[in-house]
């Protein structure tokens, strides 16, 4: 019984991870850069949806605050790509890495600023609730985690590989100047791709913000998250969701079997492994270059 | 403007273009030499101190600037280098070895193990790097805790003093000697520095930046150059952090985080990336501005009334600074430096993308 339990919140912890890696390999695969703010993307979207939720700042009430943060984070990506990423096109990755990382360093300077350094958490109407399966129980939230992961993932995988903009979007990545001659305005797409991994990166501050408190150094998780994007083959975004199920997994289970201590390296033992003996990943999708 | 007539082969890899340069690194070298004496006389030696750690950041900046500038391969993980060099140290010198052996060997420890964790990631590209050197840099610290019999863990670990044939060097008995001590550890780093960037390795890590696939053309071998870069660039580091143990004193599983990492990274950038000046600048830029942030702090408050206090500034006005430099001035300050000595030596020949690059469009290295 004990083991399903862990299994479940390990399982609704992993959804998340699986979420924020979403927003990473969702930019990787249409622009071949890496977000190294993506943690701090959920961070801010959990905290702008607290913003217009919780009683102690707006208090709209959660169905008026969800959509608006997830609009708020949407436009927040692409106005970021529009109005800094754009002007460094035709750079080094190197430069974009480094870059999103002191992103990530503001922005979590500006949550604090605005919403302090204490641990909030979101005002939920579903709050406490829990469905019982025999011995097992199972939090609301951590279901509603587990869903709506699910169908966003589903959502996003049909997008990227059947509608126009999803392949517009492949094409992009896969040769830019290509893309151009082709006809495909390359930077907005980079901008949509944006705004769509900050939308991504809302629902999934806002579902870890549901479920647990919630502070602006929580945007470390991103690198939680990328680990499981690397895991789960870089560009691959049922292989996203897989990595960040695997390491939400294997944390509760380390900790209350394992040696103390375990916990904490496990994720990232799990990802040197991943790099030193499948490097690309498990649905992996590099391959060497050919000259 | 001058004109450097070249007569022989050996003018393209000289130490110095010409006879002024050399007169102007003379003579830098010889205000080095004599700072000690000035603070002697002040008889404060605090903000000695303060240039000395500069100086040891801007050795560890070296390390990273062989790997990210001169080869482009980003690493989040240059701190864990630190740690292993400056642990390896700590346990050389307790182990009874004398401080002239204990210190080369820390950084060539410190120079194995990064490679050896480097080396399966390195046939993948940059970004992969990034990701496993994150997460070395990340377990850094849990690994110095469950290694406690050697390190100490979270009670931490007392570094020992140097000696070097009887002479006692301690950073705050003696800080004139230990400035000295850095003081040659940096110009034998930049003396090697700049003979590996003129002999053939040097130019095929530059050629392995610019273009891995022309590199191989010519006959590079990839993943050889990516790890003696990778090698060297590990000692370099390590070197530093045993300098730092030396400096700090007592180290804990906490001194080494990921944010020392980061700042590496984003001092090489400000400083410019691709020159060794570059390090010692993102260094320099890094130690004034925290003592700048509090004068102005306590300015603001004697004067005016205001205060200031939010925490996390520091890290954000970094982070601003970071991203305005990446975006305006890619070459860093060192770039900004080589424009305006341009524009002046060139005057009024000058022209506005003299120093611009050719642009690289991404293609994706997976398989569709």
């Amino acid at each position: 019984m004990d083991f399903i339990q862990l299994l479940a919140s390990g399982l609704a912890n992993g959804c998340v991870y699986g979420l924020i890696a979403l927003g990473f390999v969702l930019i990787y695969k249409a622009t071949e850069a890496v977000n190294f703010a993506q943690g701090d993307f959920m961070m801010l979207g959990a905290f702008v949806c607290i913003g217009f939720a919780n009683d102690d700042f707006m208090g709209q009430g959660f169905w008026i605050a969800v959509p608006l943060a997830i609009l708020v984070m949407a436009v927040f990506g692409y106005l970021f790509n529009w109005g800094v990423l754009r002007h460094m096109f035709g750079q080094s990755q190197t430069s974009i890495v480094i870059l999103t990382i002191a992103l990530g360093f503001i922005l979590r300077f500006i949550a604090g600023t605005i919403w302090s350094h204490e641990p909030v958490s979101l005002e939920t109407p579903f709050a406490g609730q829990d469905i019982r399966f025999g011995g097992v129980v199972l939090g609301v939230d951590e279901m509603l985690v587990v869903v709506v992961t699910i169908i966003l993932t589903a959502c996003l995988f049909v997008f990227f590989s059947k509608t126009k903009i999803g392949v517009a979007m492949q094409a992009a990545s896969q040769n830019q100047l290509a893309a151009y001659y082709m006809g495909i305005p390359v930077k907005r797409i980079q901008s949509l791709v944006w705004g769509l991994s900050g939308a991504v990166a809302a629902v999934a501050g806002i579902l870890f913000a549901s479920k647990g408190a919630i502070d602006p150094s929580a945007g470390l998780l991103g690198i939680k998250a990328f680990a499981a994007a690397a895991i789960g083959g870089f560009g691959s975004l049922p292989g996203a969701l897989l990595g960040g199920i695997i390491i939400g997994i294997v944390e509760p289970l380390s900790s209350r079997y394992g040696p103390p201590g375990v916990s904490q390296i496990a994720p990232y033992a799990i990802l040197l492994l991943v790099l030193i003996l499948r490097p690309g990943g498990i649905f992996s999708q590099t391959q060497k270059k050919k000259v | 403007m001058r004109f450097v007539f070249k007569t022989s082969y050996d003018a393209d890899i000289n130490w110095f273009k010409h006879k002024t340069q050399a007169f102007w690194y003379f003579l830098l070298f010889g205000l080095m030499m004599a700072i000690p004496l000035y603070f002697h006389f002040l008889s404060d030696p605090y903000l000695l101190g303060e240039i000395t750690s500069v100086m040891i950041f801007a050795i560890a900046a070296m390390g990273l600037m062989l790997l990210t500038g001169h080869t482009g391969l980003p690493s989040l993980g240059h701190a864990t280098f630190m740690a292993l060099g400056c642990y390896m140290n700590v346990i050389y010198l307790n182990a009874g070895l004398p401080w002239l052996l204990a210190f080369p060997l820390a950084g060539l420890t410190a120079g194995f193990v990064g490679t050896l964790i480097a080396l399966p990631v390195l046939r993948l590209h940059g970004v992969y790097l990034a990701l496993a050197t994150l997460a070395m840099s990340i377990l850094t610290g849990d690994f110095i805790v469950l290694l406690e019999p050697w390190t100490g863990g979270i009670s931490g670990l007392a570094v020992p003093d140097i000696s070097i044939f009887g002479l006692e060097i301690n950073k705050y008995a003696n800080p004139y000697l230990f400035y000295y001590l850095v003081l040659v550890v940096a110009l034998l780093i930049i003396m090697a520095y700049r003979n590996i960037l003129r002999a053939p390795m040097g130019r095929s890590f530059t050629a392995v930046r610019d273009s891995e696939i022309s590199a191989q053309a010519m006959g590079i071998n990839l993943t050889m150059t990516k790890s003696s870069s990778f090698f060297l660039s590990a000692t370099t580091a390590g070197l530093a952090g045993a300098l730092f143990g030396h400096s700090a004193g007592y180290v804990t599983n906490e001194t080494f985080d990921v944010v020392m990492s980061i700042t590496l990274l984003m001092m090489i950038v400000i400083g410019g990336l691709g020159f060794i000046h570059g390090a010692f600048f993102g260094a320099i830029v890094f130690g004034i501005i925290p003592v700048a942030i509090a004068n102005g702090r306590s300015l603001l408050q004697t004067s005016f009334g205001i205060n200031v206090h939010i925490p996390g500034l520091e890290n954000g006005l970094f982070a601003v600074i970071l991203i305005a430099f990446i975006l305006f001035e890619p070459m860093g300050l060192y770039g900004r430096w080589l424009k305006v000595r341009t524009y002046f030596e060139l005057f009024p020949f000058y022209r506005k993308d003299m120093f611009r690059r050719q642009k690289s469009y991404l293609k994706t290295e997976r398989v569709q």
